[in-house]
């Protein structure tokens, strides 16, 4: 079975993050596909690869960004979110005039028709979320 | 399922302005328009004070988008379930709300209300029958 | 054709709960996942309330969020069934379709 997932909000504040994290983890195991995990609102900062947690505590970024690497999983940001919360690719820094960009490895920028092609594609919609 | 066509209920349960989540709710039902699915909104607990008339958003120096409601008819969303209980526990009626029409091309463009006053037990009917249910 | 309704809040601070079990059909399931397992203890001012809902809806929380709040078996109201997040994951997937009520 095919899961899509929708998380909307930000790491380390709430919980939704790990908990998508382990359902995602756990789906994997059981053999099922996640093709795609939707970062929306405060969602987005996960992406961030300027992130430094204590050494003791979880790196959610890098959590996901292992998923992306070993099992493929698409995880696409919210462009209209990300922009609002100083979330930009490279190429986006660039039209934007900005002088740094932040999106850590296996993350991507899209819009917000990958969320519904999403909904359409799989066969259910987790979302986690505040 | 019928040619791919997925039934998509975005349910509203938060109020605007305290929170991005209703802004950034309507951003998606706009978008998902252009995907040719059978979408409908459903509004309960305090996601009805985002249908309110006369917010005004001047001095909170925030976009005020309920009108943006207004125009869900041009992108053929036309089924905005409201629930009644949610309504009355909050003081409010039908006639708080703004209203929203759409036009009917089948019917001679006539226009129709969007909004559907719908019990409790009529929500849950509309949650029961759908593919895909996106909560923000 | 039923329903996998989760709930992620404490019913002592939101509705999120409440309003889930008022529009929850009979033969869904009611997972309570992060602060959400709060409604699973015993002895509150929810706990007849739940109690009667078991009756129609499976009421669920999530082993991993009971343990990291201390919610221990014997503080679990009766007829309130566990899962770790294998057994989550296959509720998403034995249900015809999810609702997360944030």
């Amino acid at each position: 079975m095919k899961f899509g997932i929708l998380i909307s909000e930000g790491p380390y504040t709430h919980q939704a993050t790990d908990s998508a994290y382990h359902f995602v983890k756990a789906a994997l195991e059981a053999g099922h596909e996640v093709p795609r995990v939707f970062f929306y609102h405060d969602g987005v900062n996960v992406a961030t690869s300027l992130s430094v947690p204590p050494q003791d505590e979880r790196n959610i970024q890098q959590q996901w960004s292992a998923l992306a690497k070993d099992h493929g999983v698409d995880l696409v940001v919210c462009i209209a979110a990300a922009q609002r919360r100083g979330m930009l690719d490279e190429n986006e820094a660039k039209r934007q005039g900005k002088t740094a960009h932040n999106i850590a490895e296996g993350f991507r920028i899209s819009g917000l028709g990958q969320l519904i092609e999403m909904g359409i594609e799989t066969d259910r919609l987790m979302t986690f979320g505040d | 399922m019928e040619d791919d066509v997925k039934k998509f209920l975005y349910v509203n349960r938060k109020a605007p302005y305290g929170t991005i989540y209703a802004l950034e709710s309507l951003e998606v039902v706009l978008i998902g328009a252009a995907f040719d699915q059978d979408v409908s909104l459903a509004f309960l607990d305090d996601g009805v004070f985002q249908l309110t008339k006369s917010q005004d958003t001047a001095d909170i120096g925030v976009k005020n988008f309920s009108p943006t409601f207004r125009a869900l008819g041009d992108y053929e969303v036309t089924k905005l379930y409201v629930e009644k209980e949610s309504l009355e526990e909050r003081g409010l009626t039908a006639d708080d709300l703004q209203e929203i029409v759409w036009e009917d091309e089948d019917d001679d463009y006539e226009e129709k209300p969007s909004i559907r006053i719908v019990s409790r037990a009529e929500m849950a009917d509309v949650m029961a029958d759908q593919d895909v249910i996106l909560s923000f | 054709m039923a329903t996998l309704h989760t709930v992620n809040k404490s019913p002592f601070a939101n509705q999120s709960l409440l309003s889930c079990l008022a529009h929850a059909k009979d033969g869904d399931t009611v997972l309570m996942i992060e602060d959400g397992v709060y409604g699973a203890g015993k002895g509150t001012g929810l706990a007849e309330a739940m109690t009667a809902m078991a009756s129609r809806v499976a009421l669920v929380a999530l082993q991993p969020d009971l343990n990291a709040r201390g919610l221990v078996a014997d503080r679990i109201l009766d007829g309130v069934k566990t899962v770790d997040y294998a057994g989550f994951v296959e509720l998403a997937a034995s249900h015809d379709r999810t609702q997360a009520w944030l």
